[in-house]
């Protein structure tokens, strides 16, 4: 293990997905909390032509000029959704999907005419695709930590800003705030988030590392600053496990391990959290359910006592069954242990029989109080 | 200075206003006006643009044409005096932050760029939330408000706004009687410090006891004054044409009610 780690290019590798874990985790939650979770499988898509421009441009894979290419296709295929639902009656997802599809095509069209023209260097482009981990230079790591930084100072200065337009924008342009231009910053930074992760994680399965670190933080915390953070660490240790297991195992795609295990990260998230978690909603609806059924069988012998006119008058379990329509033996065992019903014999009967404890009267009563008093 | 006041004394001056979209006009040459220190309503059917007009007059949606001034100056220059609460379904209640955390949003504007809520505008808006009564549940999640209880939040937001003229969309839209009745209350304080409020309502019934200034709106201005004046069932049918049976059993059958209950005539 440490002999992993100390390996030169796992080394680059790991610090690479931990610079993408951590940014797209962190702008990939205003996205998803203003419901623009498309907008990052859009901006990621769109950046394929821009590589593919950028390559030509420069005639070689420079990393720069590659990135800056899928930046500037990406903010163009934005300004196209933007113009496409104002000016015309496309709906917004409508019309990311059709700047999504358009510009793929692009993408693919230019790919296959550059490996077309036999350029030597042209294998690299490939892997951004579907990503490629060995393939990140040293000097990669510099392009890509500058971009994070950027983004990243620039969320710190723009929090509530960002906080705000995101929750309430009719609310921020009342108090004067520019939030056209904000909503473009942070549409701009998703694009940034989109390149940092081309080469690791590649065009098709970007917008996962979007949406996925930020879905999964979601579920475990209340407030925006630690949903960011927790977004983070997962968006990192997703990208750090993803990377590295791709980097060792030879021939595994790094874009899909990463995605595997971040999609591993949000599967537990959606079942385990408290509150949110789906184990916890049904944890709660079987207690509910179950108390519901105890409260019912307590009013049902209180009810037949007061018609019977007998404060001890022994139910059978079986009617009590009936008239429930279940198997109230485990509600009434219960009960039993709460001290407010107890099980007696009815001579000549042999069934079991039960009655409400004096505190179970007492109980009874208050709950029929209870219904009363919200009606 | 060398701005020229237009119409000072009034507290919201609108003229010539018109609003459309898509090519649909929403609101067709409106010219209204608010005196200071009123509790105006601003009542009408479904669709009859009264969302549409508080957003205009904040910025929110663009005019097509007309100008809007709030205590004679462009609104561009007033928002320091400006307070709103929107609809309540304006926004996603399942946002992660807190009660106190959208109160503190409210002072945003007087903060600025780059400055961070510091312990002062804490104190603001627990403050604004002890108003509201809701100070137990600052630290709420607010997904697990209930719908009364997200709108006295946002009554809260706009009380830390400290403003002179408020403008609220339908504050009292799906909330009991408990919360109506404090939502008034505050809003009968506030007009008695001498602020402004105009406020979208939707219950003709409560008009002529919560109001004492009036504007009818069904894409033109109906009518608009004191609403010992203005609610007058010619008006009500003008706005509300089709729907007249149901709206006088509403407004007038109720005003019975209480003429017979209370032996008062009104
Ligand atoms: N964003 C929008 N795009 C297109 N049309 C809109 C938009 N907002 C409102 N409208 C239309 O403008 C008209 C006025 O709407 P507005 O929301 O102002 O009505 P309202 O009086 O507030 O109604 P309600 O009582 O239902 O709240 C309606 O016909 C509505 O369909
Ligand atoms: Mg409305």
């Amino acid at each position: 293990m440490l002999d992993l780690l100390s390996d030169y290019t796992i080394q680059t590798v790991a610090m690479g997905a931990a610079l993408l874990g951590v940014s797209s985790g962190v702008l990939g939650c205003f996205a998803v909390l203003r419901r623009q979770s498309l907008l990052g499988d859009t901006l990621s898509h769109a950046a394929l032509p821009g590589v593919c421009l950028g390559f030509l441009v420069a005639g070689t894979r420079d990393l720069g000029s590659i990135l800056a290419g899928a930046l500037v296709t990406g903010a163009a295929a934005a300004l196209v959704v933007l113009a496409l639902t104002r000016l015309s009656r496309l709906k917004t997802d409508a019309a990311l999907g059709v700047a999504l599809s358009v510009s793929f095509a692009l993408g693919v069209v230019l790919l296959t005419y550059i490996q077309g023209t036999g350029n030597a260097s042209q294998g690299g482009l490939n892997s951004f695709l579907f990503g490629q981990a060995a393939a990140i230079l040293r000097s990669d790591l510099w392009i890509m930590g500058g971009i994070a930084a950027a983004s990243l100072a620039l969320v710190a200065a723009l929090w509530k800003e960002f906080k705000l337009v995101s929750f309430d924008p009719g609310f921020a342009t009342s108090l004067g705030l520019p939030v056209v231009v904000i909503e473009i910053t942070m549409t701009v930074m998703v694009a940034l988030a989109v390149v940092i992760g081309l080469q690791m994680v590649g065009v098709v399965l970007m917008t996962a590392m979007i949406v996925a670190p930020a879905v999964a933080a979601r579920q475990w915390t209340r407030r925006l600053g630690s949903m960011v953070v927790l977004s983070a660490v997962f968006g990192t240790v997703a990208g750090v496990a993803g990377a590295t297991l791709s980097a060792t195992a030879r021939g595994l795609s790094t874009g899909p391990l990463i995605v595997l295990a971040i999609s591993a990260i949000v599967f537990v998230s959606l079942l385990l959290s408290p509150e949110r978690g789906l184990l916890w909603e049904m944890a709660r609806r079987w207690r509910d359910r179950r108390s519901l059924r105890g409260r019912q069988v307590l009013t049902t012998l209180h009810a037949m006592a007061a018609e019977h006119g007998d404060r001890s008058y022994p139910a059978e379990l079986g009617s009590l069954d009936t008239y429930h329509g279940t198997d109230t033996r485990r509600v009434l065992a219960r009960l039993e242990q709460r001290g407010l019903v107890r099980p007696v014999t009815h001579a000549p009967e042999t069934t079991p029989h039960w009655e409400l404890t004096p505190s179970g009267h007492v109980e009874a009563r208050r709950l029929a109080a209870d219904i009363e008093g919200h009606q | 200075m060398t701005d020229q006041l237009h119409e000072p004394q009034l507290a919201l001056h609108v003229e010539d206003l018109t609003v459309s979209y898509d090519g649909k006009p929403a609101l067709w040459d409106i010219d209204i006006d608010v005196p200071p220190g009123v509790m105006a309503a601003i009542v009408g059917p479904n669709g009859a643009g009264k969302s549409t007009f508080i957003k205009s007059v904040l910025g929110l949606v663009k005019p097509t044409a007309g100008h809007v001034t709030i205590f004679g100056r462009p609104y561009g220059t007033q928002r320091r005096k400006v307070g709103y609460v929107p609809q309540r379904s304006s926004v996603d209640w399942d946002f992660p932050t807190t009660a106190l955390d959208v109160v503190t949003m409210g002072l945003y504007g007087r903060l600025g760029w780059l400055r961070r809520p510091g312990r002062a505008e804490r104190e603001t808006a627990l403050r604004a939330l002890e108003q509201v009564k809701m100070q137990d549940f600052a630290t709420r999640q607010i997904s697990q408000l209930s719908g009364g209880q997200q709108q006295r939040v946002f009554l809260a937001r706009a009380l830390v706004q400290d403003a002179d003229i408020y403008f609220l969309d339908e504050p009292m839209a799906g909330v009991d009687a408990t919360t109506e009745r404090a939502v008034v209350a505050i809003l009968h304080r506030l007009r008695e410090e001498g602020k402004t409020l105009i406020v979208v309502h939707h219950d003709l019934q409560t008009v002529k006891s919560y109001f004492d200034w009036m504007v009818i709106l069904n894409v033109r201005p109906i009518a608009q004054g004191r609403v010992s004046e203005v609610y007058t069932a010619d008006n009500l049918r003008r706005a509300y044409g089709g729907q007249i049976a149901l709206i006088e059993r509403e407004a007038f059958g109720a005003d019975a009610a209480n003429a017979a209950g209370s032996g008062e005539h009104g």
